[in-house]
């Protein structure tokens, strides 16, 4: 799905070839500062590399349109972006944005329930816990309908026990939509439960070029 | 009606007495602005001494080229005196993005109302001309940096939003929205609260300038009212123009947020 070939970004990410399949779930692992985000936003095109191609689906995406390619490829990052309004607002933006057709309140109500969030739709959204927020955060794009996720450390907020409903509601619905699914972690036992692709970082080092071996399970 | 009493220079003088009594309680109070108070009275003094004389050749050699000039030179300082009033530092394609937006909203307005609103005949008269313009190009100015400034800290502070918008599959556009309607908000609440202030809180300068002159209250209040609604014109227009063009300027051709800014 995903094919990077030769990218440098200043002295942070080496990459000489990586291939990310679709259909599957790949988890990006790594330390702090190690690019795992940074990877994460050259996917979808909100940052571009210094040097090197990145293919989605035999395309380059320097050839499609960057807004087209973040509806389809829709990322989530760790600190979740809540705007001011409702809940209902904060997760129906995902699809104002993309100009998709807007989730109906079963939808909604389903999401929250699922997620846990005992909240009602007309709460503010900018009240609620770091916890709720990246929850609300999940839920925005999973409803937008995205060929790809991708999650940024998605249960950095939540406690162990929520953190495991989440992520089995996630894999669920990728499994049930056929979606592809990236995500960051620095929790290797979480990788190794649910990803069938990971991408370590761990060798990394500060000012020391490395090279992003794909590992398959 | 009576005419109207000429100040003689003592009388002038003695209009003074306000400033020497600021000067006294600031220095009293121990505050160290005696300077800035002095420079500033000087600075207003030359400046309408000299602007009353140039306005006098003006008005009796009326010329369209003189009073284009004048226009011209005013717009100038305007656009130079925004460049200066900006909290952060501004890239030259802002520069010249605020300078359009300025242009083109302030000379619309003035003559749409010159030519339509008061007809005036010749149209270059500068008894008309040049205090509507000085008029519309002030309050432009005000608009214009408020929503500049609006825009640049707007941009920054809510980074978070517009790059987690992008990411949502928004165009830069949609994406910069609330900074673009809270910087136009800004930019219009000054221009707003003086009309609803109008007449009850105060007498705006240029009807009381009339009334001064001579002019029937009821005719002042005529050119008030079109005058505050030609600045109302300009001030949005030069506003939504720069807020169209400018938060372009945070996004290069790939969609992304730049951080030139910062």
């Amino acid at each position: 799905m995903y094919r990077l070939t030769n990218i440098k970004i200043n002295e942070l990410i080496k990459i000489d070839n990586l291939t990310i399949p679709g259909q599957s779930v790949t988890c990006i692992l790594g330390p702090s500062g190690s690019g795992k985000s940074t990877l994460l936003k050259l996917l979808n095109n909100m940052i571009t590399p210094d040097d090197g191609q990145i293919a989605y689906k035999k395309q380059l995406i320097s050839d499609l349109d960057p807004i087209q390619l973040r509806r389809k490829s829709v990322m989530v990052p760790q600190t979740p972006v809540i705007f001011d309004g409702t809940i209902k607002e904060n997760i129906t933006i995902g699809s104002k944005f993309s100009e998709k057709e807007p989730p109906s309140i079963k939808q909604l109500n389903g999401i929250l329930e699922e997620f846990q969030l005992n909240k009602n739709l007309n709460d503010n959204a900018l009240n609620l816990s770091g916890g709720e927020k990246q929850r609300i955060a999940i839920a925005r794009a999973l409803l937008m309908n995205p060929e790809v996720l991708m999650l940024d450390e998605p249960t950095s907020a939540l406690d162990e026990q929520t953190a495991e409903v989440v992520v089995h509601k996630i894999l669920e619905y990728v499994k049930d939509k056929d979606l592809s699914l990236i995500f960051v972690t620095h929790n290797k036992e979480l990788a190794a439960q649910v990803a069938d692709h990971t991408i370590d970082l761990m060798k990394y080092s500060l000012k020391k070029e490395m090279t992003i071996h794909e590992r398959n399970h | 009606m009576k005419e109207i009493i000429d100040l003689s220079f003592w009388q002038l003088l003695s209009a003074y007495v306000f400033i020497l009594i600021l000067i006294l309680i600031v220095k009293i109070k121990r505050i160290p602005r005696e300077k800035e108070i002095f420079l500033a009275t000087v600075r207003m003094t030359i400046q309408l001494i000299l602007a009353g004389y140039i306005l006098v050749y003006l008005f009796e050699n009326a010329h369209p080229i003189l009073t284009l000039f004048s226009i011209c030179i005013m717009q100038v300082f305007a656009i130079y005196n925004v460049y200066k009033r900006s909290n952060t530092k501004i890239n030259l394609q802002m520069k010249k993005i605020i300078a359009l937006s300025m242009t083109l909203g302030i000379f619309f307005s003035l003559f749409y109302f010159i030519f339509i609103v008061i007809n005036v005949s010749p149209w270059y008269e500068p008894r008309y001309f040049i205090p509507i313009a000085g008029m519309i190009i002030g309050n432009s100015m005000t608009g214009i940096t408020l929503g500049v400034n609006n825009l640049i800290t707007g941009m920054k502070s809510h980074r978070e939003e517009v790059e987690g918008a992008l990411m949502l599959g928004a165009t830069p556009k949609a994406a910069s929205k609330e900074v673009t309607n809270q910087a136009f908000d800004a930019a219009m609440i000054p221009t707003i609260n003086s009309m609803v202030g109008m007449g009850i809180v105060f007498l705006p300068g240029l009807m009381t300038g009339q009334i001064l002159s001579g002019t029937s209250p009821v005719v002042a209040i005529e050119y008030q009212i079109a005058v505050i609604l030609g600045i109302v014109g300009s001030v949005s227009l030069s506003v939504i123009l720069f807020l169209h063009l400018g938060y372009k300027q945070f996004f290069n051709d790939r969609s992304q947020l730049i951080h030139e800014h910062d």
